[in-house]
């Protein structure tokens, strides 16, 4: 056995504590648990008649101190050899010990308190939400009042990152999602042998539903994760603060440029996911049901009206103001610290999915006898 | 024999607890390279409290991250407690070295017990109580009630912030604490029991502390040891009246300009900590 081990031995009456009784000795398994037993087995005398002496350890630090404090019951036992170092240490242990943190267990009261709490957050979130949207309205006729005032500069600047650069993701994705719908809808149209109708298919659900959704979902995640996080930083690092001291209105140069790029960006993102959601499709109803492109794209405008397509933007403009105003809401809300900032972020995603699948039930409700 | 081999220990033999030896660190950019480190030589020895100073961008904390291992330098090696500072993330850093970040880096997630819990629980071998009593030695320690101990990070101050990062710090009681600006950010008062308790505890534990600080203060205060770097190496490393008395444009600038003179009448009354 090695000399570094930390161990008891019994010498008549005496318990000499032998070893490194150092955290990183005691943090390793065998000797913990050779050590533990070992403690177990004078575990009766600890403050009775035996002597501990501990003037041959090779070291203790303030872990294998507290293990001793510990095993003792926290109070010294009748006799004991040590030197002045380890007397330090273990009296510094002895007096720090005795204190216990408040353990705090929520009674019956508290919990019923905390269930009007989450209403009483709710109810703020609402406040909140509002407001932002009455602000939005009011910089809007600021704007339309003074446009040269406006923050065009913000507002391109956003149109891009939000826009363009959810070109390519949000095709690929449409892409895919069209492939997928057109082939199993052809297996099933197959068996009735109403091949053609998978224009009409495709077309409506695609246009009308799907294009949208899709492309509004993918921007909550993309834009409106993001849009919390910038606003959130801006919390952290107090520059929402300095913005206000220069008398800079949050909403009109914060909240209201994002809400316009995602009213302008979001009908034509939907409108491109919606096209290359139909390019996919087109290719796989030519594969698997030798549907050639030409009569496709002779055959939609017929299978689907054009309201569609208006009723297609036009709840995009819905969704987009609705992802930039949660975003904001969210970002808005943060505390300064980093932690509020990951649970807000994931909060305000969370929240504009469902607005936007919520929207969406809305809008087929209302335009249910619209366009098919 | 040990899974965490017990390297605290051998801050009984080891008289040198860092030792860098020709040590060159390259910084490149794509249009051109910066030598900040030259075949830079410095020994910190057991029980010293050394203070690194210098100019901006002369390294300072680059030279707290080679010793911390977090960065590689170009060429040269440095050696902590008797073995290559590369080596030292490995399982139980925590009981070699203890660094207090200059912003504290407490875990945010957690209250401020489990910060200060977390390097002993990671091990996975000792209870749960014992580590949650040795958390509260500590946090006590380091000057801070028990009614802190369910805290957040972000419901501290500064000054708070900056003890319980030194608590967590400290918890497997490593022979070598690294501290990067110890009292930046926080108000003279604070500031000032924040170097008291570092001094007490310097003496109490034993630790040997290597520190980077721009405070005048605070270095005259705690340091035994003052090393200047300039020129891409540690032009003098010595106890702090000895420094100030060497001839360097520099030296001469930093302590016995304005900022320094008023710092020095503090010189005067106190003796050297330790």
């Amino acid at each position: 056995m090695s000399q570094a081990v930390p161990r008891i031995e019994v010498q008549g009456p005496r318990l000499v504590a032998l070893g490194r009784w150092t955290a990183a000795q005691l943090s390793d398994t065998a000797q913990w648990q050779a050590l533990q037993s070992g403690l177990a087995a004078h575990h009766d005398n600890a403050n009775q008649a035996t002597i501990w002496d501990l003037r041959l350890m090779e070291r203790i630090d303030h872990i294998g101190a507290q293990l001793l404090w510990n095993h003792w019951g926290r109070v010294w036992p009748a006799q004991i050899d040590m030197l002045p170092t380890q007397r330090a240490v273990l009296s510094r242990v002895a007096l720090l010990s005795s204190t216990q943190p408040p353990a705090h267990r929520p009674s019956l009261w508290e919990r019923f308190l905390s269930l009007g709490e989450i209403i009483l957050t709710v109810i703020s979130h609402l406040r909140g939400f509002t407001r932002l949207v009455g602000q939005l309205f009011l910089d809007l006729l600021r704007l339309a009042r003074s446009p040269k005032e406006g923050p065009w500069r913000d507002v391109s600047g956003h149109l891009f990152h939000i826009g363009a650069t959810a070109l390519p993701i949000t095709a690929l994705v449409g892409f895919l999602i069209g492939v997928v719908l057109a082939y199993l809808s052809a297996q099933q149209l197959r068996q009735f042998g109403a091949d053609a109708f998978i224009v009409d298919l495709l077309g409506v659900s695609l246009v009308r539903e799907l294009g949208p959704m899709l492309a509004a979902i993918l921007i909550a995640g993309r834009s409106g994760s993001a849009i919390t996080a910038q606003i959130g930083v801006m919390r952290v690092t107090e520059e929402l603060d300095a913005m206000r001291v220069m008398g800079i209105a949050h909403g009109f140069r914060l909240v209201m440029p994002r809400a316009i790029a995602l009213a302008l960006a979001m009908p034509l993102i939907a409108v491109w996911t919606t096209l290359s959601a139909l390019l996919g499709g087109m290719l796989a109803a030519d594969l698997s049901l030798q549907i050639s492109p030409q009569f496709f794209i002779n055959a939609l405008p017929k299978a689907v009206q054009v309201v569609n397509l208006s009723l297609a933007m036009g709840k995009s403009v819905v969704f987009g103001v609705f992802i930039a105003l949660i975003g904001c809401h969210y970002g808005l809300r943060i505390k300064p610290n980093t932690e509020s900032l990951g649970q807000g972020t994931t909060a305000s995603v969370v929240t504009s999915i469902t607005a936007v699948i919520l929207i969406n039930a809305v809008f087929a409700i209302v335009f249910r006898d619209v366009g098919i | 024999m040990s899974a965490v081999s017990d390297l605290s220990a051998s801050r009984l033999d080891a008289a040198h607890v860092v030792s860098i030896h020709k040590l060159w660190t390259v910084f490149r950019t794509p249009e051109a390279q910066f030598v900040i480190h030259k075949d830079l030589d410095l020994v910190v020895e057991r029980g010293e409290v050394l203070s690194l100073v210098g100019g901006s961008g002369t390294g300072k904390t680059t030279l707290l991250r080679q010793i911390l291992g977090l960065e590689t330098p170009a060429k040269g090696d440095v050696t902590v407690l008797g073995a290559p500072a590369s080596q030292l993330s490995a399982k139980g850093a925590a009981s070699r070295v203890g660094m207090l970040f200059q912003h504290g880096a407490l875990f945010s997630a957690f209250s401020v017990l489990d910060n200060i819990a977390f390097p002993l629980r990671e091990l996975g071998t000792l209870p749960d109580d014992l580590i949650r009593d040795c958390a509260l030695v500590k946090l006590q320690m380091v000057g801070l009630g028990a009614e802190h101990a369910q805290k957040m990070p972000s419901d501290l101050s500064g000054g708070m912030v900056k003890r319980v990062a030194l608590a967590r710090a400290l918890i497997m009681d490593p022979p070598l604490l690294l501290l990067d600006e110890p009292t930046a950010g926080l108000d003279p008062e604070s500031s000032d029991s924040f170097v008291a308790l570092l001094r007490s505890l310097h003496k109490e534990l034993g630790l040997t502390v290597v520190m980077v600080t721009h405070d005048l203060d605070t270095l005259f205060e705690l340091s035994t040891q003052v090393a200047v770097l300039a020129q891409q190496r540690v032009i003098v490393k010595a106890p702090p009246k000895e420094v100030i008395a060497f001839p360097h444009p520099f030296i001469q600038e930093f302590f016995l300009g304005e900022r320094g003179q008023r710092a020095m009448e503090l010189l005067r009354e106190y003796p050297f900590a330790v």
